[in-house]
C-alpha cells in the first residue's frame, strides 16, 4: 500500500515569481493516518490543499496522492479524494438532499452505495434534508460539506481549516467525527489554524511562511521544546509583559491566557528567582511563576523565532 | 452521459428557484417586446407648422390648406412676421416655419416662379430634417399642381408629366413595428443568452463551487455542455414567445419558412452562449462580468443596424457592424420574416454567424482550460 500523500521539494509561487507561497515543502501522509497542517493564515496550508486536489500545478516538486502523480494522473486522484475547501462551496439554493445527491452523480455512485460511511454525520442533519444548503447553520453547513466530500468513499480526504468559524461544540463533534473516520481507514489530511487542535492529530506538520518547520506527532514535538517554560503572573499583566522583556535573562516572553510564557536564555534557566526580586523591585505584586509543560503553541513560537 | 444529464436537472432546478431570474428570463423580455415597438416609432406625423403668410392670396391659402391635409402637418398658428413664428419655435410649440413671401400668387403668375421660405428647428435632428423633407415634397406637389392647371388652356395637348407613385415592398403601409419588432426580438435573445449564461457560470467561480466541480472526475465538456444547454433552450423558447406575441399583437406573420429562421437561431444562439462563456473566463466576479457582457451588448445593438441601417454608418463602423453577430441575425430575421427568403439567400449570414459561434467557443474553451 502507497502513503497515503508524499510531497517532495513542492514550490509554488504567485505573481510571476513575486509572492511566494510554498517553498521546498516535504512530507509524508502515511496510509490511515490521521495528519495536521498547523499553520497561521497565509501559511500556504490552501495552496498545498490545491496542489494535492490537483487544482494548482507546483513550480518545482513532486506529489503523489494515494500513489498517483498529482499532474500526471490528475484525472484518477480526482476520482479517488474528497475535497472541502475553506469555504462552504456547496449549491446554496439546492437542499441538503439534493447537493448530496448531485455529488455522488458526479462521482458516478449513489449515495445509498456509500451510506455507511457518512451515516454517523448524515442522520444529524438529515431532519434538514429538505432545506435549502444555503439557510443551515454553520455547524450544519460543515457537516454536509463533510458528506459531500465521503460520499464517494475517497481513499483520501482533504480537510482545508474545517473548523475555521465554528464553535467549540461543533468542533469537539467534527475531531470526533474524524477519528471515527480515520477508523474506517480514510487517510486525513486536515489544516487548521487552531493549535489546540493539533494534539487531536496523530501527526504534525507546523508550517510558516510557506516552509515546514517541523514534523512530528504532537508529543514529540513538545518533548523537542528546548529548555523549561515557565507562566508568569502578576497584578498588572500589561507592565509585567514590558519588565518581563527588560530581564536581561529573558530569551521569549508572551502573552499566553491569562499568563505570560517565558523562556530564559540557555544557561541561565535558575534565574527564575532573579526574575522574581527584579520584578518586586518594578513594583509588582502578586507574582507567580511557575514551570509548565509546553504546548505545540509555545514550539511554533519558539521554532518561529528560530526561523528569524 | 449521465452526468451531463444530472447536471442539466441541477441547472433546472436552480433557475427555477431563482426568483429574481426567472422574470427576468421569461416575463422582462416579453414587456419589452410590447412596449419598445411602439415607443421607438421613428415615423414622424404631427408636425407642427407655424405659417408666415404675407401674402393671403388664394394660391396661399391653397398651399397652406393642401399642407394641412397631408397628414403628416398640424398647422399650429399662422404668425403675422417671421420673428413671431421664431418665438413658437423658441417654446417649443412649433417645429417647422413656412414663409410665404408678399406677392406670392402675383410672381407666381406673372413670372412663373417665386420662392418660399422654409426653417426647420433641428434640436430634434430626426424631426427637423424629416419634417422639411416632407414638406418639400408637398411644396413640390403643390408645384406640379399648379403648373398642369396653367399648361393645359394654353396647349391643345396635355402636357405630358412623370408622375413619380412610391410602393414599399415587403412592408407595403411601411409600418413601423413590422421593420422593428423581428429586430428587438433579435435583442432580446441576444440579451438573455450573452448575459445570463456569462453570470451563471462566473457566479459558480464567486461562491466556489466550481472548485468543488473541478475535484470532481467531470469532465470539462460536460460541466461547459450543461450550463450551455440550459441558456440554449430558454433562447429558443423566449424567441417562440417573441413570435407568438409579434403574430398577435402586430400581426406579424413570417413570410418564409419558420425552420430556416429557428436553424439559423439554433446557431446563433451557440455563438452568443459562447460569447457568454469567454467573458465568464475572464471574469472573477458577477460584477466584472456584468460590465463586460454589457459593453459589448451595448455595442452589439447600437451597431446591429437595428436603429440606423449599417449602409449608412461610416467604413470604421461598417467594419465594427460586420464584426457583430448580432447584424446578421437582424438583417436575417427581418429577411426571412418580412422578405420570405429561403436558405439559399442567408447561406452567407449563415455561415458567418456559423463561423462565430466555432471561434468564440473555441476561444472561451481554451481559456477556461488555462486558467483552471
Amino acid at each position: 500500500m502507497p502513503d497515503a500523500v508524499t510531497l517532495e521539494g513542492i514550490t509554488k509561487t504567485y505573481d510571476k515569481g513575486k509572492v511566494v507561497a510554498v517553498k521546498d515543502v516535504s512530507f509524508t501522509v502515511k496510509q490511515g493516518e490521521l495528519f495536521g497542517l498547523i499553520g497561521p493564515d497565509g501559511a500556504g496550508k490552501s495552496t498545498l490543499f490545491r496542489i494535492l486536489t490537483t487544482l494548482l500545478l507546483p513550480d518545482a516538486g513532486v506529489a503523489t496522492v494515494a500513489g498517483l502523480d498529482t499532474t500526471r494522473d490528475f484525472r484518477k486522484i480526482r476520482a479517488c479524494v474528497g475535497y472541502m475547501p475553506g469555504r462552504f462551496s456547496l449549491y446554496q439554493d439546492l437542499s441538503v438532499a439534493e447537493n448530496l445527491n448531485f455529488f455522488a452523480t458526479l462521482f458516478d455512485t449513489t449515495v445509498e452505495a456509500n451510506y455507511a460511511l457518512i451515516r454517523d454525520i448524515y442522520e444529524q442533519i438529515k431532519p434538514f434534508s429538505t432545506r435549502r444548503a444555503g439557510k443551515l447553520s454553520g455547524g450544519m453547513k460543515q457537516k454536509l460539506a463533510l458528506c459531500c466530500a465521503l460520499v464517494h468513499k475517497p481513499d483520501v480526504l482533504f480537510l482545508d481549516e474545517p473548523t475555521t468559524g465554528v464553535d467549540a461544540v461543533s468542533r469537539k463533534e467534527f475531531w470526533d467525527m474524524l477519528k471515527r473516520l480515520k477508523e474506517q481507514g480514510i487517510s486525513i489530511l486536515v489544516s487548521t489554524p487552531y493549535m489546540d487542535e493539533a494534539n487531536l492529530c496523530e501527526r504534525i506538520a507546523l508550517i510558516q511562511n510557506g516552509k515546514i518547520l517541523s514534523i512530528d506527532t504532537p508529543q514529540q514535538i513538545i518533548r523537542d521544546y528546548p529548555g523549561k517554560l515557565y507562566a508568569v503572573r502578576s497584578g498588572s499583566m500589561h507592565k509585567l509583559l514590558a519588565d518581563t522583556r527588560s530581564f536581561p535573562g529573558t530569551a521569549s516572553s508572551y502573552a499566553f491566557g491569562q499568563y505570560l510564557h517565558l523562556a530564559f536564555t540557555p544557561g541561565r534557566e535558575g534565574s527564575a528567582a532573579n526574575l522574581e526580586k527584579y520584578l518586586g523591585e518594578r513594583g509588582h505584586s502578586g507574582i507567580e511563576i511557575e514551570e509548565i509543560t509546553a504546548s505545540v503553541e509555545d514550539r511554533f513560537i519558539q521554532l518561529m523565532g528560530n526561523d528569524r | 452521459m449521465r452526468t451531463l444529464k444530472f447536471l442539466l436537472e441541477k441547472e433546472f432546478r436552480q433557475i427555477f428557484r431563482n426568483k429574481s431570474l426567472l422574470p427576468i428570463l421569461f416575463v422582462l423580455p416579453m414587456v419589452q417586446l410590447l412596449i419598445m415597438p411602439l415607443a421607438a416609432d421613428f415615423d414622424i406625423k404631427d408636425i407642427r407648422v407655424a405659417i408666415v403668410d404675407n401674402d393671403h392670396s388664394s394660391y396661399s391659402r391653397r398651399l397652406t390648406e393642401k399642407i394641412g391635409a397631408s397628414g403628416y402637418f398640424h398647422i399650429e398658428g399662422f404668425a403675422a412676421s417671421y420673428a413671431e413664428a421664431l418665438r413658437l419655435v423658441g417654446t417649443g410649440s412649433a417645429d417647422i416655419i413656412l414663409e410665404i413671401p408678399p406677392q406670392f400668387a402675383r410672381n407666381l403668375v406673372k413670372e412663373g416662379d417665386q420662392k418660399v421660405y422654409l426653417a426647420a428647428d433641428a434640436i430634434n435632428g430626426m424631426k427637423g430634417s424629416l419634417g422639411a423633407s416632407y414638406l418639400t415634397a408637398v411644396l413640390t406637389d403643390f408645384n406640379n399642381d399648379i403648373r398642369v392647371e396653367w399648361m393645359q388652356p394654353q396647349k391643345m395637348e396635355p402636357q405630358p408629366t412623370i408622375e413619380i407613385v412610391q410602393e414599399n415592398w415587403f412592408n407595403p403601409s411601411m409600418n413601423y413595428p413590422f421593420f422593428m419588432v423581428p429586430g428587438i426580438l433579435v435583442i432580446l435573445v441576444t440579451m438573455v443568452a450573452g448575459f445570463i449564461a456569462a453570470l451563471n457560470i462566473v457566479q459558480e467561480k464567486e461562491i466556489g463551487t466550481i472548485e468543488q466541480i473541478n475535484v470532481t472526475p467531470i469532465k470539462k465538456w460536460q460541466f461547459i455542455l450543461g450550463k450551455l444547454i440550459p441558456f440554449w433552450l430558454i433562447g429558443m423558447i423566449d424567441f417562440t414567445i417573441g413570435l407568438l406575441i409579434a403574430r398577435l399583437v402586430y400581426g406579424i406573420v413570417p413570410v418564409g419558412h419558420i425552420g430556416t429562421l429557428y436553424l439559423f437561431l439554433s446557431v446563433y444562439l451557440v455563438a452568443l452562449l459562447g460569447f457568454g462563456l469567454l467573458v465568464s473566463t475572464y471574469s472573477d466576479n458577477q460584477l466584472q462580468a456584468m460590465f463586460v457582457a454589457f459593453f459589448f451588448i451595448m455595442i452589439f445593438i447600437l451597431m446591429s443596424g437595428l436603429f440606423t441601417p449599417v449602409e449608412n454608418m461610416p467604413g470604421w463602423a461598417k467594419v465594427i457592424s460586420h464584426m457583430t453577430p448580432v447584424t446578421y441575425f437582424i438583417e436575417v430575421m427581418r429577411m426571412i420574416v418580412l422578405k420570405g427568403s429561403d436558405f439559399g439567400d442567408i447561406r452567407t449570414p449563415f455561415l458567418i454567424v456559423l463561423g462565430f459561434a466555432v471561434l468564440l467557443n473555441a476561444w472561451a474553451i481554451f481559456n477556461y482550460r488555462k486558467t483552471s
